[in-house]
């Protein structure tokens, strides 16, 4: 794999290409923001016979404190779920965009995620080469429709538990005590998942070590986009498009500012998964 | 004639004075000799022991008008020998000592009258407020034994004192003031005290309805009408009385949220699969991390002291009443939302079946997707690491 190391453009001062708009950087700040808030103050519901549940619990002011940020967090990121989905309309319905619901820039799974998961497998284990991906790999795709399928489900069994009389209107009564149980099971999917897969997947693996930046500054050197997103990057040069692709090198203040919010997202994700862990097991 | 009128008149008056004096030196004195040396505050018997008595404080007494030998029945002439017989107060309170005997109190020795009434020189009448039986002064007295400071340890005795002045009677009593507040003797009794394990003692399980119920009458009538008293009657003595939740000395008011943590694990302590499938939901899992004890606890929606089966129509738990019971918490609870089971058990198929499958659909999809992306994740490390070692194979730029 070492054509993939990029030597062409060792000479060459470094380029950036663009990968995330402002506006998706910002909401993948608020979602991580509330998704730790949420975990923070949902977890030690979930663990509640726990030390630090207990402590952090007093520290905070009991459970109504805990209850009111939970549901505060709650809102902040059913506003940012309802403007994605607005903004998947306006894009992809109102505007008809290419590319949304289909195509290689498209979240939606298709034939080649399927054959690019084996690929990939036999990959690890020394049995073909590696395949090439496009703007989205599979596990990205993953990672992002567990998230949307994880909104609609913890969101509305939050709900129903918030207004359980008025959901009571049209939900059956056993419902009311499924939502629970729907709610702590998907949450704790939710947390295990983003915090060592996502974490790994995006972060920590060799190829990225110890953060991947380009969620926070937007930009990727081309040398790391080509070998990230080898078939985006083929395709983007065929169509005469990486010129347009370009944007400016990152500030070093916002590298530094980027990398510290990073790893403060990081550490308080992991030690949210060390807490959750430890309860899982020790009860 | 008026001087005569005047003479005989001053006459009387005279008669009258000398003779109310003639017997107060008579009776209410004691014979001034005895104080003539016991007045004396060094006053100490060969033993280096005190034998002072205050002749001022004895006067003001109960037993004041009595002369000294009236206890001290011994001592026939002066100088009288120096080891004199315990006096026997039993000799005029004959009723107080029948009370003594069986009871827990009953060893004269190691228990003297004076251990609760005080300096037998200086006891005064119960309703004195210097008396040590004064209603409000009780708890302390009996805390001298049944306290904290070694006494209990020594004996092996409840160290109750500092439980109950801490309760809700104790509060009324030492903080309010009121003589009405239940005092060790009002549960108790005084001098015929028994154990607890005595089918006759007020405190035993069977009569404590009863002797919590001679102030609380009201919460007795209710509590007569309820399971726990059926049961009880029926000679099961499992079934809890006041004291099973309320505890005996520590009692606390029951809106406090202590009590209202506390308590659940009572009624589960007999009813544990109710108490487990109640941990599961919602309204356990709200209180468990404090300052939030609002959530129903089980005598919000069973009733406290008059609980009945759930087939029973004045049961606010009976299907009938649900909606009034779930409704004074969740207001707008509607049919369908008091199908709620508030003691689902998401592991029983046959009880609760939508939300066992539930679970387990969550369970399989919650091991599977963390199954796969671990194998995955974990093979993917160590691949690209290798490549990285192995084939100089860059981190794309990093």
């Amino acid at each position: 794999m070492s054509d993939l190391a990029g030597t062409t453009t060792a000479n060459q001062a470094q380029r950036f290409i663009r990968r995330f708009t402002p506006a998706q950087r910002y909401m993948h700040a608020v979602l991580f923001t509330s998704f730790l808030g949420l975990a923070a103050t949902g977890l030690p519901l979930r663990f509640r016979e726990s030390m630090w549940a207990r402590a952090l619990s007093r520290l905070v002011g009991g459970f109504g404190a805990i209850l009111f940020m939970h549901k505060f967090f709650a809102i902040i990121l059913s506003i940012a779920f309802l403007i994605h989905v607005k903004e998947i309309i306006q894009r992809g319905i109102i505007n008809r965009e290419k590319g949304i619901f289909w195509g290689p820039t498209s979240m939606v799974a298709n034939w080649k995620d399927v054959k690019d998961v084996i690929a990939h497998m036999r990959w690890f284990i020394g049995l073909g080469p590696k395949p090439e991906f496009e703007r989205y790999a599979y596990w990205e795709k993953f990672d992002y429709w567990a998230v949307f399928w994880g909104m609609v489900v913890i969101g509305f069994s939050g709900y129903a538990m918030w207004f359980a009389p008025f959901f009571a209107h049209f939900l059956p009564g056993w419902a009311l005590n499924a939502v629970l149980v729907i709610h702590s099971e998907e949450a704790l999917l939710a947390i295990l998942f983003i915090f060592s897969i996502h974490f790994v997947n995006t972060h920590i693996r060799p190829d990225s070590f110890p953060m991947d930046m380009v969620i926070f500054t937007g930009v990727e050197s081309e040398e790391e986009f080509k070998h990230k997103r080898t078939l985006e990057y083929k395709r983007m040069q065929a169509a005469g498009k990486l010129e347009a692709r370009l944007g400016e090198a990152p500030g070093s203040y916002q590298v530094r500012f980027s990398k510290i919010v990073g790893f403060i997202a990081i550490f308080i994700g992991l030690t949210l998964l060390v807490l959750t862990l430890t309860s899982y097991f020790g009860s | 004639m008026r001087t005569a009128r005047n003479f005989l008149a001053c006459s009387i008056a005279l008669a009258l004075a000398a003779l109310v004096l003639l017997t107060a030196s008579c009776v209410a004195k004691p014979p001034p000799d005895c104080l003539a040396c016991h007045d004396d505050k060094t006053a100490q018997d060969s033993a280096g022991k005190s034998i002072n008595v205050d002749g001022k404080l004895f006067h003001s007494s109960i037993h004041g008008s009595m002369g000294c030998s009236n206890c001290h029945a011994d001592i026939k002439a002066f100088p009288h020998p120096d080891k004199i017989k315990p006096v026997d107060c039993k000799s005029c309170h004959a009723d107080e000592a029948a009370g003594l005997v069986g009871s827990v109190h009953s060893n004269e020795a190691e228990h003297p009258c004076t251990s609760c009434h005080g300096d037998a020189h200086q006891i005064v009448p119960k309703t004195d407020p210097r008396s040590a039986v004064y209603p409000l002064n009780v708890p302390k007295t009996c805390g001298k034994c049944h306290g904290d400071n070694g006494m209990a340890e020594k004996h092996g005795l409840a160290k109750v004192f500092p439980k109950y002045i801490d309760s809700i009677h104790g509060y009324a009593l030492d903080k309010e003031g009121l003589l009405v507040a239940a005092n060790c003797q009002s549960c108790h009794g005084s001098h015929h005290i028994l154990s607890r394990k005595d089918p006759l003692s007020p405190t035993n399980k069977i009569n404590i309805p009863k002797t919590c119920g001679s102030c609380h009458a009201g919460i007795d009538a209710e509590y007569a009408l309820g399971i726990h008293s059926k049961a009880l009657a029926k000679g099961n003595t499992n079934a809890p009385v006041c004291t099973d939740c309320h505890t005996a000395h520590e009692i606390l008011h029951p809106t406090d949220s202590e009590f209202r943590m506390q308590s659940t694990p009572i009624c589960g302590s007999c009813h544990k699969e109710m108490l487990s499938t109640y941990h599961d939901t919602f309204h356990s899992q709200l209180g468990a991390l404090g300052g939030y004890v609002e959530t129903a606890r089980c005598w919000d929606c069973h009733g406290a002291h008059d609980i009945r089966p759930t087939a029973d129509p004045l049961s606010p738990v009976n299907p009938a009443n649900l909606i009034a019971t779930c409704g004074k918490c969740h207001s707008g609870a509607n049919a369908s939302f008091v199908k709620y089971q508030p003691h689902a058990n998401a592991y029983n198929r046959t009880l609760s079946p939508g939300l066992y499958f539930v679970r387990l659909f969550m369970n399989i999809l919650l091991i599977s997707v963390l199954s796969f992306f671990m194998l995955h994740t974990i093979l993917w490390l160590v691949r690209a690491r290798y490549n990285q070692i192995k084939h100089k194979d860059q981190n794309g730029g990093k």
